[in-house]
């Protein structure tokens, strides 16, 4: 691991994001933010705190209305369009999945695959069908995304996102409606991809993956090997690791962790 | 409308720099496009080629032979058949049948994030959603355009015909090919694919061009329509310089 370079996969210098929905108003401002390779972020806010804009910003979907971001040592400007290769190394899960509605599961993922290396659907066929199995999606794979319950719909995404073996990926709220039971094997799966786990064969070059995830909810996402940063009032805070976050006086903070805040009237 | 000119330079771009780029992804989504919007539309087309040959073919033929004024009857044919109504017809026809669907599958794409899907997976949505359709439209509009001249004329003899014209179908046939010069293939050619290229480009447009909610598919998909009218018609006009000119 000592020879990979430790160049940061995301680097934002000073960054305003605007809101991708509606009056493009801008959602957060002046962000400062380093995330290094094998790191695992858990981006935290309100509703409507500009959460999932930034994500999009980071893996090189919107571009910065001020400030500078880089992915992967490369300022964002470059990869508008012009290099899909370095657009594949980042995934990105929305939420709910937003699956291709006119393909079946096993084309949804099959189809980033198919276009990035030029395969026919027979040529793609057996690395999806692992990909599906190992996500447990394998008797879906003939099933219309509007046919499937929303955490399916949400586990085809991530098969959709992985099947390109990204270095980074991104995923914007993947609890939310879930239930318990489900929750529970994202967040395993989730650890076990940031050990390096997660996939057959694991990365190209042995390299460990990186992952940031956006939440309204901080309990599920307990873990001492976690950063955590809080979004609230169009400002980007980095909180640290757990510690940091039990720590923090912050009453959004408190919210977020559903600790009944003293109510003073 | 320079957004529109925007869009449509774009789309010749990629369709030019991306010709060779995942051809096994791209081949059949043209055979889908071409499918959607020439050979679905085949039935649906033979039934107006009938009723343009019964209605306005046959009844010329009728009123021209009426007149003692059957000798003109080629030069009319080539300029209402071949050179206006069958173009002009069979590029509203795809205009209602595939323009609107394409503006509201667009549409509800965009308003439901499936775009920003692609480009998170380095899938030029413009590559993979439009060129096809721009494709499948110039070609679909050329090619049943052709069949609708044919039909229409075929089944406008018939039409004559019953009507006890005295016309055989060796002169009927010969007078249209002798008013057709090889402007008439050429400007058909290009006329046919320039319908079929803006409709795509006017629907693709609306439906993609800018971030939509989904309660404005509709309202857009009457607005593209109109505009979609309104281009072609102005290309009709283009063209009648161009015949002038000649």
């Amino acid at each position: 691991m000592s020879d990979i370079p430790r160049i940061p996969v995301i680097e934002m210098f000073g960054v305003s994001v605007a809101a991708l929905r509606g009056s493009g108003a801008v959602t957060v401002t002046d962000v400062h933010w380093s995330v290094a390779p094998g790191e695992f972020w858990v981006v935290a806010g309100p509703e409507h705190s500009g959460k999932s804009d930034l994500l999009m910003l980071a893996a090189g979907l919107t571009s910065p209305v001020a400030g500078r971001s880089q992915l992967f040592g490369r300022d964002l400007s470059d990869l508008g369009g012009g290099d899909p290769a370095a657009r594949r190394r980042a995934g990105f899960v929305f939420q709910g999945g937003h699956l291709f509605n006119r393909l079946t599961v096993a084309e949804n993922v099959a189809l980033p695959l198919q276009y990035g290396r030029n395969l026919s659907p027979a040529e793609a066929a057996p690395e999806v069908q692992e990909l599906l199995e190992l996500l447990e999606l394998a008797p879906l794979a003939e099933v219309l995304p509007a046919r499937l319950a929303p955490h399916w719909r949400q586990r085809a995404a991530l098969a959709r996102a992985l099947i390109l073996r990204p270095e980074l990926l991104l995923l914007d709220n993947p609890l939310s409606g879930l239930g318990a039971r489900q929750a529970q094997w994202w967040l395993r799966f989730l650890d076990r991809l940031a050990d390096g786990e997660g996939l057959p064969g694991g990365l190209p070059g042995g390299r460990p993956m990186t992952l940031v995830v956006a939440a309204d909810d901080l309990r599920p996402w307990r873990h001492s090997r976690r950063q955590y940063s809080l979004l609230r009032d169009r400002r980007f805070i980095p909180l640290g690791g757990w510690s940091g976050v039990e720590s923090a006086a912050d009453p959004v903070v408190k919210e977020l962790l559903a600790i009944p805040l003293e109510t003073t009237l | 409308m320079q957004g529109l000119g925007a869009f449509a330079l774009i789309t010749l771009g990629v369709l030019l720099q991306k010709i060779n780029v995942a051809p096994n992804v791209l081949r059949p989504r043209f055979r889908q496009e071409v499918a959607r919007s020439g050979v679905a539309l085949l039935p649906m087309f033979g039934f107006v080629a009938l009723g343009l040959g019964f209605l306005v073919v046959g009844q010329t033929v009728a009123a021209l032979a009426k007149v003692g004024a059957i000798r003109y009857l080629g030069t009319t044919m080539v300029i209402v058949v071949v050179r206006e109504l069958g173009p002009l017809l069979a590029a509203m026809l795809v205009l209602a049948r595939v323009g609107t669907a394409n503006v509201i599958e667009l549409g509800t794409a965009r308003a439901l994030g499936e775009v920003e899907a692609l480009e998170a997976l380095g899938i030029d949505p413009v590559h993979y959603l439009i060129v096809p359709r721009v494709v499948g439209m110039a070609l679909g509009v050329f090619s049943l355009t052709v069949y609708l001249i044919l039909g229409a004329l075929g089944s406008g003899y018939l039409f004559a015909f019953l009507q006890d014209v005295p016309l055989t179908p060796g002169d009927y046939f010969r007078q249209i090919t002798e008013a057709l010069s090889w402007l008439d293939f050429a400007l058909l050619a290009l006329k046919t694919v320039a319908f079929g290229f803006f409709i795509a480009i006017v629907t693709c447009y609306h439906g993609l061009a800018q971030p939509l909610r989904l309660e404005e598919v509709s309202r857009v998909a009457v607005r593209a329509v109109t505009q979609g009218v309104v281009v072609c018609v102005f290309i009709d006009a283009l063209f009648i310089l161009l015949y002038l000119l000649a």
